[in-house]
């Protein structure tokens, strides 16, 4: 028991390590997106277009993606111009 | 020519301002003009944490809006006489703080003492960056905690992009303080490590104040803890700090857990 205890018990306990590799993904992520921000949001904007373009016909202008940067939560925001008598296009 | 300092983080509640006075304090110990400022507009401390709030009269607003003279808003110390203070407002609008009328303050405190030390509000807004705009050395306070240390990545980026310093094509020198560090949590792997911090941030260390009951003493007090108890260990943590920023080559510190000589025994034996 012992030795299982000082195992494990060990594991539990050590959460730094754990808050060291959170940290390292997290900001080396946050540290490539800073950058060039407004590229990726054209680059998800062409292709989320794209996308819809294959079932819906929707107009390039119609298409808004913004990207909110908070401190702890992001927000993507894709808002998108359906015009009314549109119909899915697979259908008749 | 007077070393402008800005001591800056990401989150609030890291220890700003407690290592403003503290830093201020032990460098003015040594002789050298000091003044601090409290960019903190609408949440001032560092009067109350310097013990002068009984004192304040016109503050930061009062001479960025040409009400008072900066000679008259400036408060020396009682105890130490070369640092000032020079208090910031609470009740103003903090949208009073304009960029020329800080350039103007900060122009005019250059020239009259040899560290300015300006205590920066948490965050990225514009308070923040009017603290650290006219900044020639910058400190990043941070605790070792996740938030902390995330938010202390991010003021980093903006000391290196929005500073005048930056701007102007150079690079504004940086370091690490570290606070509230518990050596036996650390120890026991509960705490993040000073070498990971400094793994991750990569800037310089330029103290570990660690975790210990006088920082809130001094507070209570009305009194740096490098004035209230120069022995206690963050007050030689500070101490070194306020060296090390004078360009001495100091070898940091790092505090030790302090265990009782019973524990050290069993400790031995097993």
């Amino acid at each position: 028991m012992s030795l299982f205890g000082s195992f494990f018990g060990r594991n539990n306990k050590t959460s730094a390590p754990v808050a060291r590799d959170r940290l390292q993904i997290l900001l080396a992520h946050e540290r490539t997106g800073n950058g060039n921000e407004s590229d990726l949001l054209n680059k998800l904007q062409a292709e989320i277009l794209e996308v819809i373009k294959r079932h819906i016909a929707v107009d390039q202008d119609k298409v808004q993606v913004k990207l909110d940067r908070g401190n702890s939560v992001s927000m993507l925001e894709i808002d998108i111009e359906v015009p009314q008598q549109m119909r899915p296009s697979g259908q008749p | 020519m007077a070393k402008v300092l800005v001591v800056t983080s990401g989150k609030g509640g890291v220890g700003k301002t407690t290592s403003t006075a503290a830093l201020g304090a032990a460098l003015a110990q040594t002789g050298q003009n000091v003044v601090v400022v409290d960019f903190d507009v609408g949440l001032r401390n560092l009067d109350l944490v310097m013990g002068a709030e009984r004192r304040v009269v016109f503050d930061l607003i009062n001479v960025i809006q040409g009400d008072a003279k900066l000679s008259q808003a400036l408060i020396r110390d009682k105890r130490i006489e070369t640092l000032s203070i020079l208090p910031a407002s609470q009740t103003r609008d903090k949208d009073a703080l304009t960029a020329e009328g800080v350039a103007s303050v900060m122009a005019q405190l250059r020239e009259k003492f040899d560290w300015v030390i300006c205590d920066s509000p948490a965050g990225i807004e514009r308070g923040a960056q009017l603290a650290m705009h006219h900044a020639d050395h910058a400190i990043v306070v941070t605790n070792p905690e996740v938030s902390s240390v995330r938010d202390s990545d991010r003021i980093i980026g903006m000391l290196d992009s929005t500073t005048k310093k930056a701007q102007d094509g150079g690079k504004i020198e940086k370091h690490l303080l570290l606070t509230r560090y518990d050596p036996a949590r650390a120890a026991r792997g509960e705490m993040l490590r000073i070498e990971d911090v400094l793994e991750i941030l990569s800037i310089p260390l330029l103290g570990i104040i660690p975790e210990s009951e006088e920082v809130l003493r001094a507070s209570n007090l009305g009194a740096p803890v490098t004035l209230s108890s120069p022995d206690s260990p963050p007050a030689r943590a500070y101490a070194e700090a306020a060296r090390r920023l004078e360009g001495e080559k100091l070898e940091v510190t790092v505090p030790v857990e302090r265990k009782g000589l019973l524990a050290r025994l069993f400790k031995g034996k097993s």
